[in-house]
């Protein structure tokens, strides 16, 4: 039983993540002026892509069509280690935050070697930009995860959300820092706008788009779908560590659907808010990208360091 | 001592203690100088936000009267003082460069480790609240002072000199539950007189330089040689105008 509950909230993290980008497409519509595509459009789009012939390069090797599969996969096992909408379940249970951010390291290595495989000038400068942020990035991210690991004393997600629903509303400093430090984080390793810019191509600013220039058809696909999970992924993760109240406990129908009804609801809250950011801020110049990790990063430092010296029991 | 076993004001103000000294590093790091302004606004909002929670959950009346204080002065009056200023300057175009910005973020959270450090000893004779407000007063106040040595802007040296105050009333609000009514209202003149005093100095350093970035100042060393034969005991940098006016003669 909780096996099959965990495969279904997998299941339905890998369903919604295009609704959350057509949500978030059709905020920023608005808030440009602009008319909105559909909210449906996303899966329209996978849809098409998934019909149409791959073009794949004579040179490319089997890097290069093998890559969004795995993308794909270790995003998908990314998710599984997140509580959706219940925690306690075997799949959150036998892994922790590490193991995710792992997956997405992994994730990304293969996404790198896959714009450095096909020998464009454009994937090498992806890859290499691409890596630069995420070395910046993923100690900030662990900074602020292990403040929440060190309130906790875990760094199981499902234990740790669980131990923040169960102390009921405790105003912590670090707690603050933390969400800061990791929405900084989830905006710079989404590829969302001060530091990437997912809806253009133009050839000198773009990061992740420069990585997966030469996919298309299916592998274009899996890709963006990839892409889209771990926007999700992040969502879910600020709103079920700083804000898990609604989130099921026990696995009756009414838990459950409250659960999912809960987190969708702040997700859609967090994506209004990431659209309002993406519209009023603008993108920012490659090497400015360290000046805001670093900022990133000294949140983490000091989320941990209020942890230690004002919440800690001595 | 968990955080936990605080009630829900003393949390508040431990939050918002962590929120002053984050809008302390907001300000370590920027360089536009409107913007610096409006993050200097958000602080003062801050403090009167805490003055607040102080004032309901210690039940003290005159903190009130404080709280209003600093929203009318450092909320409202100052930043509109300043912005006046950077606007009639045409300053709020300038990107200043901040030479080594990853360096002095990483000063100010030494800074911060720093003012823990010094203050942890206190820790045994009073509640962990008080520490944590202490330290972060201590290190708004040291944040304070790395702006102004970091910051060209005399604008940006008058914020940083306002936020070292406004560290010092967030100790005196939290650590002594509020001065007595005469200091504080003596306190918030001061400040008046100060940004009024200010608003005299930019005045002349402006019409004595035609900025405001006081790096210029330097350049009048060599002025100041020729002008200090004629008065001795005026140095340029106090009143550059007095030995500009007299070279040019």
């Amino acid at each position: 039983m909780n096996g099959l509950i965990a495969a279904i909230q997998t299941l339905l993290f890998v369903a919604l993540a295009p609704l959350l980008a057509g949500w978030l497409k059709v905020c920023k519509c608005r808030l440009q002026n602009r008319k909105a595509p559909p909210l449906l459009q996303p899966y329209r789009d996978l849809i098409k892509l998934t019909h149409k012939q791959p073009v794949v390069a004579g040179q490319a090797s089997w890097i290069f069509t093998k890559a969004p599969y795995i993308i794909f996969s270790a995003t998908m096992l990314a998710a599984s280690v997140v509580p959706l909408f219940a925690v306690d379940l075997p799949t959150s249970a036998s892994a922790d935050v590490i193991v995710m951010v792992g997956f997405f390291a992994f994730a990304r290595f293969f996404l790198a070697l896959a714009g450095l495989d096909i020998g464009t000038a454009f994937g090498g400068m992806g890859s290499s930009r691409e890596m630069t942020i995420s070395s910046l990035a993923e100690p900030a991210m662990l900074m602020a995860v292990f403040t929440l690991a060190m309130t906790a004393s875990t760094t199981n997600l499902s234990i740790a959300i669980t131990h923040v629903l169960n102390e009921g509303l405790v105003l912590r400093p670090s707690f603050l820092f933390a969400l800061f430090a990791l929405i900084l984080v989830a905006v710079a390793e989404t590829g969302r706008i001060p530091i990437d810019n997912p809806a253009t191509h133009l050839e000198l600013t773009m990061i992740h788009e420069a990585m997966i220039l030469e996919y298309s058809g299916r592998h274009l696909a899996l890709i963006e779908w990839a892409s889209q999970l771990k926007l999700m992924i992040y969502g879910v993760l600020i709103a079920n560590i700083f804000l898990p109240w609604g989130i099921a406990e026990n696995f009756s129908v009414e838990a459950l659907g409250y659960g999912l009804l809960a987190i969708l609801a702040k997700l859609a809250v967090l994506a209004v808010l990431l659209a309002l950011s993406e519209t009023l801020v603008a993108k920012m110049r490659l090497f400015r990208v360290q000046e805001y990790l670093s900022f990133a990063y000294l949140l983490g430092l000091l989320g941990m360091l209020s942890h230690i010296i004002l919440e800690a029991s001595r | 001592m968990n955080i936990e076993l605080q009630d829900i004001y003393t949390q508040a103000i431990l939050s918002m203690a962590a929120l002053v000294g984050l809008t302390s590093f907001l300000m370590l790091g920027q360089s536009r100088l409107l913007r610096l302004i409006f993050v200097f606004a958000f602080q003062g909002l801050l403090l009167t936000m805490t003055t607040m929670v102080a004032a309901y959950s210690t039940d003290n009346q005159h903190l009130y009267i404080s709280a209003v204080l600093t929203l009318a002065l450092k909320v409202v009056f100052i930043p509109w003082m300043l912005r006046r200023e950077v606007l009639k300057m045409n300053l709020h175009r300038d990107i200043q460069a901040l030479s080594n910005q990853t360096t002095l973020m990483l000063g100010g959270a030494s800074l911060m480790v720093f003012s823990y450090y010094v203050l942890h000893p206190i820790v045994q004779t009073t509640s962990p609240v008080m520490l944590n407000a202490l330290a972060v007063s201590l290190s708004v106040v040291l944040l304070g002072m790395l702006l102004m040595i970091s910051h060209r802007q005399a604008i940006a040296h008058v914020v940083g000199f306002m936020s070292i105050e406004n560290g010092l009333f967030f100790a005196a609000i939290v650590a002594t539950n509020g001065m007595p009514m005469v200091v504080e209202l003596g306190v918030a003149f001061d400040v008046l007189v100060a940004a009024v005093l200010f608003g005299i100095f930019f005045f002349h350093i402006r019409t004595s330089i035609d900025s405001l970035d006081v790096d210029l100042l330097n350049r009048l060393h060599e002025v100041d040689e020729q002008g200090a034969r004629h008065d001795k005991n005026r140095s340029a940098v106090i009143n550059p105008h007095t030995a500009d006016y007299e070279v040019n003669r």
